[in-house]
């Protein structure tokens, strides 16, 4: 186990080593003069001179790779050339609507979709399976972004239910913040939970036909039991593997559904620093959203571990 | 037509699934052949008198808020979505199954460089990859398509590693070995048609999988360009005016559903029809 550990873990630091190198890269060195990707064009020479000392543009790469990483590690990322506010408030605050925003889609994708998973299973080729999978191709078609201006449509404009979008900010009571991210988080969670409720209804499908789920009938334990303790354990495994990766399409899926329901998380923040041509802002919000899909898809690769009752060298 | 191709084209007519996802298929792509010719409307006519129109007998989806017409804009925007899911398959294809059947080939450092590079590609998810590309070079149509044929490579490069390396350990490609045959003629000869068909599955969910993600950028603005129409940028104007003319809000994102739907039913009756056991990858 231990050794299985450590092999994720430096498996980890090199990904997270490689996207660093990677956005650095494409936001630093490929577009040549930074200073002149802020600026424009027609920006003046003494301005862009000024703009390349304050960012130490003057330094090698390797240097400024460095310094960066360090900031990173330190929590010093810099200070927003549009905000003029120091980049890791700025990142903490978004942060702040994106990871419920992603937690609070997760959680219903899952709490909808592994029901209607096991249900389709149990009752393979009857009603309940064609209607889950008729479920399960209409959110694979439907884009998310599309399904929110439904819901607008339906509870803001027709219903007038809900506002069509904003966020009061938890300082307004966290009932009233969950409330404006409850639609985004519907929104957000319908294509993964048509996704992961076919990967259920297989994987359970799958360990039904195994050898010790006859076994276990076979000693005579009930249904339920056989369920529950036989199958959902060995079904989960491939189960947990398709949620870890889809942490990460929430996370990116955050970046359009908060545009369109107006919240201020990170995604929009990405968006509006791209039309600002705010570099700084750009690459550590690129690279904070990258380096939080890494490290969910290594925290799910432990928990496939802990799930699989196999010995860790086989897994 | 004998042997195996009659049989699959046999239950390919008694498929319903597939038969519905080649109709709408054959649909969207109808629509977007006859808007090189005809539209109802010129799409980028603009008719400020006509604006906001609900459904009618001259606009049979109304009018968006410069008073172009719908059902034109769609028939075009049909174009550029086929245009943009094809290229960007076309690029993961392209790059991808070559690089995955050279890792199962030539497995030790090969195969563990293709896999790392994937590892990293997946750490991007393709709105991510656009991000970035947008910074760099700006928003654009050529932009959308690298940033999803990046993430084709990496989903391309994985399914033909995987598949290659089953259909290597089969005892047809020992026995090709075995009377001589060097490892790139087996790849070529004996691997290759053997994993066109999970190719061929994939190609159709990522083929839909475009169509989404160019679409979602399209709505952020790092996608097509105006004046060019794009289902995305329809939807994202017409939630402006929400209030105002609801149904502009529908029938964009209605014609991306019914262009993927199609594809999604196409690559699932094509998996039962060529091999029931295949595995699909569903990312995007």
């Amino acid at each position: 186990m231990l050794s299985f550990l450590a092999r994720r873990i430096l498996g980890l630091l090199l990904t997270l080593v490689a996207v660093s190198l990677v956005v650095f890269l494409v936001l630093e060195v490929l577009p040549g003069d930074v200073a002149q990707v802020m600026l424009g064009t027609e920006a003046r020479e003494d301005t862009l001179a000024a703009l390349r000392r304050q960012l130490g543009l003057d330094r090698p790469a390797h240097v400024r790779y460095l310094a960066w990483v360090g900031g990173l590690l330190s929590g010093d990322l810099g200070t927003s050339h549009t905000y003029g506010v120091p980049v890791a408030g700025l990142i903490a605050e978004r942060l702040a609507v994106t990871a419920p925003l992603a937690v609070l889609a997760f959680l219903l994708s899952t709490l909808i979709a592994i029901p209607l998973g096991m249900l389709a299973a149990s009752r393979r080729g009857g009603f309940g399976d064609y209607g889950v999978m008729a479920f399960s191709q209409a959110g694979l078609a439907i884009p998310n972004f599309w399904f929110a201006i439904l819901l607008i449509l339906l509870f803001s404009v027709w219903l007038g239910w809900a506002p069509a979008g904003g966020f009061p900010g938890w300082g307004q009571g966290v009932a009233a913040a969950l409330g404006a991210l409850l639609l985004p988080a519907l929104a957000l969670a319908l294509t993964e939970a048509a996704i992961l409720a076919r990967i259920t209804r297989s994987a359970v499908l799958e360990t039904l036909g195994e050898d010790y789920v006859r076994t276990a009938r076979a000693k005579g334990l009930r249904p339920r039991s056989v369920m529950w303790r036989h199958v959902l354990r060995n079904a989960l495994i491939p189960v947990a593997t398709v949620m870890g990766l889809q942490f990460a399409f929430l996370l990116a899926g955050a970046v359009i559904i908060e545009n369109v329901f107006t919240l201020p998380g990170l995604g929009r923040l990405v968006l509006q620093a791209i039309f600002q041509r705010d570099v700084i802002v750009v690459k550590d919000a690129v690279v904070v959203l990258a380096g939080m899909v890494v490290f969910v898809n290594f925290i799910v690769d432990l928990l496939c571990a802990v799930i699989d009752p196999r010995p860790k060298e086989l897994a | 037509m004998t042997g195996r191709p009659r049989a699959v084209a046999r239950a390919a007519s008694r498929h319903p699934g597939f038969l519905l996802g080649a109709v709408l298929v054959a649909l969207v792509t109808l629509a977007a052949l006859v808007s090189v010719v005809w539209t109802p409307h010129p799409p980028l006519a603009i008719d400020i008198a006509a604006r906001l129109q609900g459904p009618g007998a001259s606009h049979w989806f109304g009018t968006d808020h410069f008073g172009r017409d719908t059902l034109s804009m769609i028939m075009a925007g049909a174009r550029n979505a086929l245009a943009v899911g094809l290229a960007a398959v076309g690029l993961g294809l392209a790059a991808g199954v070559p690089l995955g059947l050279v890792a199962a080939v030539r497995r030790g450092i090969a195969e563990d460089v293709v896999m790392r590079l994937t590892d990293l590609t997946f750490a991007f998810p393709a709105v991510l990859t656009a991000v970035l590309i947008a910074a760099l070079a700006g928003p654009g149509g050529i932009n959308a398509i690298i940033a999803v044929g990046i993430f084709n490579i990496a989903v391309f490069a994985r399914i033909a590693r995987g598949a290659s390396l089953q259909v290597m350990a089969r005892p047809f490609v020992k026995a090709a070995a075995a009377i001589g045959k060097g490892p790139w003629r087996i790849a070529g000869q004996h691997v290759l048609p053997n994993i066109a068909g999970i190719v061929v599955v994939q190609a159709t969910v990522q083929f839909a999988v475009a169509i989404l993600a160019e679409a979602g950028l399209s709505y952020l603005g790092l996608g097509v360009q105006p004046p060019n129409p794009s289902w995305g940028r329809m939807l994202n104007e017409a939630q402006t005016y929400m209030f105002i003319a609801p149904g502009q809000a529908i029938f964009p994102g209605a014609a991306i559903a019914v262009a993927v739907l199609g594809l999604n039913l196409l690559g699932d009756g094509l998996r039962d029809l060529l091999d029931p056991r295949l595995r699909v990858w569903r990312m995007g």
